[in-house]
């Protein structure tokens, strides 16, 4: 049957063809994808099977490829935001921060500390839902439905604090250059505090009901399993690679929006495989919990959100009417009348999932000339029909949901 | 035969078939209401009151959907599959005594609808049989996922028997009998064998659930990784099928369990109720403390599903192969020695 579905000079044809077992069985193939209830999200794998175990993958990409990078060619700065909340969307808020940082390093503003601290609560929250949605679903795939919804329920807390800030939950697209579109309302902050007092205790029990799980051990220890070396060689970052045992974190490397202010652990792991995923992202969990506490502790005070930059912060509509300099702003800004200086730069941030690097190059034009996202659901599903070579199908969905591949961000 | 006896076995037997239809639909309903209780949700709650119409919502949606055939060479085979893995999970129910007998219009009728003396092979008979409905179905959906899984299913099965098998030599060794009738009677007031054979009821116990591919053992028809396994291509009421028997067959595995090792309609006090209270009254307390029983089961096999993983496929092998029955072995040769003491003590000359 086989044969039959394959073009001839497909390399699987001539391996099947080639291949006599010994009690005359025959290989077969698998489509695990495009839609397949594990892939969560759209990407194929044609693989190659003898009986359970995978002898080779195939993974095609580009299902929801949405040209991103030329998009943005065409979009003026601040435009551009909305494209980068349809990334890794499970952690919008850190792509859209980081997609403002990277602005103002271009622009050379300076952000108040206010801002800084504000940001790096809502990217540390933005990093629990991502580390949140990722281990539970890694649950849901070995089978346990329930650890998920249990903890799922706090996303929608935490979505309720996005809605507070900026009026969005999924695709955020929050802030401005120089800070945000308004401050924060005092709600924000009282369902901050409420989060910060229930959801560890419902973490905690999440954690105990796979951390030692002689089922859930028995399903991904030694699976999916990558040494540090490979995993570099790759180009891993984020947790990925940290469960490799390398203690890289952009946050720690190069610090951005005030980082080096807060004490916190880069969690590693040892051999890399999926439990090291697993425990890696939940005790990236806890530092995250603490640096939005320590960050709502060492608030500065006062109500300063956004920068000084008039020709770039766009102005809020009230002032628009009212005001006849913020009328100017709000034209030459909508216009693409603002100064920008001609530049290369590369701006990172720590990800839900891995470093997030934007690639600017500008020409002095109100667009970028050219925009590269270093997305890391891309490099590491690089790698993925490497590590579930040799493995059996239940494996391989595993392992694909314990690298946290997004098919947002895969194929931006 | 006279007639009297036909039609009160019609009877008993129309009664036994409406209530395994009827715990196969509201286990249904139990499901998702304990899957919402252990996950922090509210569950079915608009057909009823508490959601209590929604198997019979759930039921007439089936109906009413389209009958879908995928591009299959056997159409027949692909009809028969839920055929069989239904009828297989009803028959089963023929021979559990739900009771001990009530006295009614003069006659004695025994609450169940017939009393074999091999009663325990004909259950494994036609639960191995089971497995026939999702091999059938699995092949004839012509699919790939769903052939997986119909193989996953038949080796588990096949594996998971043999344990079961062994584990249940060691019961019956100390019953000596194969009658359900019997091991009940035996059971009565406080002898209830899970206390003699625990060993026997754990591996009963896990074995059931692989029989029932349920959590952890539902490879055939995980969806995280053959998206629904042996019911993919399946639609409307030949759909519902598989999923009533499943239920069905829960229904049974836990009034199984109820009877071979909590003592069945046996509670303690029976005795005394029995002579106080007449023949009727004990056995419709027997009755309704089998039913405590297996819904205590029932829920137990919910609960499970609902908080743990599941294995691999070669880990389950391993499972069924290397600890249950090597564990099973080792529990006929203590039950055999205990069974046989005196008699291995005057060989020794103790």
């Amino acid at each position: 049957m086989s044969e039959l579905l394959l073009p001839p000079e497909h390399r699987y044809a001539k391996i099947i063809k080639e291949r006599h077992n010994e009690d005359g069985s025959e290989l077969s193939i698998l489509n695990l994808g495009p839609t397949h209830p594990a892939t969560h999200g759209i990407f194929q794998n044609i693989l190659l099977m003898d009986g359970e175990k995978i002898l080779e993958a195939e993974p095609t990409i580009g299902y929801i490829h949405r040209a991103f990078e030329k998009i943005a060619e065409n979009r003026p700065f601040y435009q551009i935001t909305p494209l980068t909340d349809r990334m890794n969307y499970c952690s919008s808020p850190i792509n859209n921060m980081g997609w403002w940082m990277t602005l103002e390093k271009l622009l050379d503003i300076k952000v108040p500390k206010r801002v800084d601290y504000l940001r790096v609560i809502v990217m540390e929250l933005a990093r629990i839902t991502d580390h949140l949605i990722c281990n539970s679903i890694l649950g849901v795939d070995t089978g346990a439905y329930t650890g998920f919804l249990y903890v799922f329920q706090f996303r929608e807390k935490v979505y309720e604090i996005y809605e507070e800030i900026c009026g969005a939950r999924l695709t955020t697209n929050m802030g401005r250059i120089g800070g945000f579109e308004r401050d924060w309302s005092p709600e924000a902050f009282r369902k901050l505090d409420i989060f910060l007092k229930d959801f560890p205790v419902a973490w905690k029990e999440f954690e105990n009901l796979f951390e030692r799980n002689r089922i859930f051990i028995d399903r991904t220890v030694n699976v999916g399993a990558i040494s540090a070396e490979k995993a570099m060689a790759y180009g891993f970052t984020g947790p990925n690679l940290r469960a490799a045992g390398v203690d890289y974190d952009v946050r720690v490397a190069q610090p951005y929006s005030s980082y080096e202010d807060f004490d916190f652990i880069v969690p590693v792991g040892k051999s890399g495989d999926t439990y090291d995923r697993f425990c890696v992202r939940n005790a990236e969990v806890w530092e995250s919990l603490s640096i939005i506490r320590q960050a709502l502790d060492k608030m500065p005070e006062g109500n300063e959100y956004h920068a000084e930059v008039p020709e770039y912060y766009l102005p809020p509509k009230e002032d628009v009417y009212h005001n006849m300099e913020s009328l100017i702003y709000h034209f030459k800004i909508v216009m693409g009348e603002v100064p920008v200086p001609v530049a290369e730069i590369y701006h990172a941030v720590e990800g839900g999932n891995g470093e997030l690097g934007f690639y600017l190059v500008t020409d002095g034009s109100r667009t970028p000339y050219r925009l590269h996202f270093r997305r890391p659901c891309f490099i590491y599903y690089q790698a993925y029909p490497d590590m579930i070579k040799g493995s059996m199908l239940s494996d391989a969905i595993v392992i694909l949901s314990s690298l946290n591949v997004i098919a947002g961000e895969l194929d931006a | 035969m006279n007639s009297t006896f036909v039609i009160e076995k019609s009877v008993v037997i129309v009664v036994v078939f409406a209530l395994t239809m009827l715990m196969a639909m509201y286990s249904t309903w139990a499901e998702r209401k304990v899957a919402a209780w252990l996950q922090d949700r509210i569950g079915p709650n608009r057909a009823g009151p508490l959601g209590l119409f929604q198997p019979l919502a759930d039921g007439l949606k089936l109906f009413s959907k389209e009958e879908f055939f995928p591009n299959t060479p056997n159409r027949f085979l692909f009809v028969v599959g839920p055929a069989i893995a239904m009828s297989t999970a009803l028959m089963t129910s023929a021979v559990i005594p739900w009771g001990d007998k009530l006295h009614l219009f003069g006659r004695d009728i025994l609450l169940q609808a017939t009393d074999i003396n091999i009663a325990i092979l004909y259950i494994f008979g036609v639960v191995s049989l089971g497995v026939y409905g999702i091999m059938i179905g699995g092949w004839a959906s012509n699919n790939k996922f769903s052939l997986m899984s119909s193989i996953r299913a038949a080796s588990q099965m096949v594996s998971y028997e043999v344990a079961m098998g062994l584990a249940i030599i060691a019961l019956i060794m100390m019953t000596g009998t194969l009658s359900l009738k019997e091991i009940s009677l035996q059971q009565s007031e406080w002898h209830w064998n899970v206390l003699y054979q625990p060993l026997t009821f754990l591996i009963f116990l896990i074995c059931s659930f692989a029989e029932l591919n349920r959590t952890p053992f539902d490879l055939a028809e995980c969806e995280s990784e053959l998206i629904g396994g042996y019911h993919t291509e399946y639609s409307s009421m030949k759909m519902g099928f598989y999923l009533f028997a499943e239920y069905a067959n829960m229904f049974i595995s836990s009034t199984i369990l109820a009877v071979l090792f909590f003592g069945g309609y046996n509670y303690p006090g029976m005795g005394w109720v029995l002579e106080n209270w007449g023949v009727n009254v004990a056995n419709v307390i027997g009755m309704a403390v089998l039913f405590t029983k297996l819904c205590g089961f029932i829920f137990f096999i919910m609960w499970v599903r609902w908080t743990i993983p599941r294995f691999r496929y070669d880990q389950l092998m391993h499972l069924g192969w290397r600890i249950l029955i090597p564990l099973a072995i080792i529990n006929i040769m203590i039950t055999g020695v205990v069974l046989l003491r005196s008699e291995i003590a005057v060989y020794f000359g103790f």
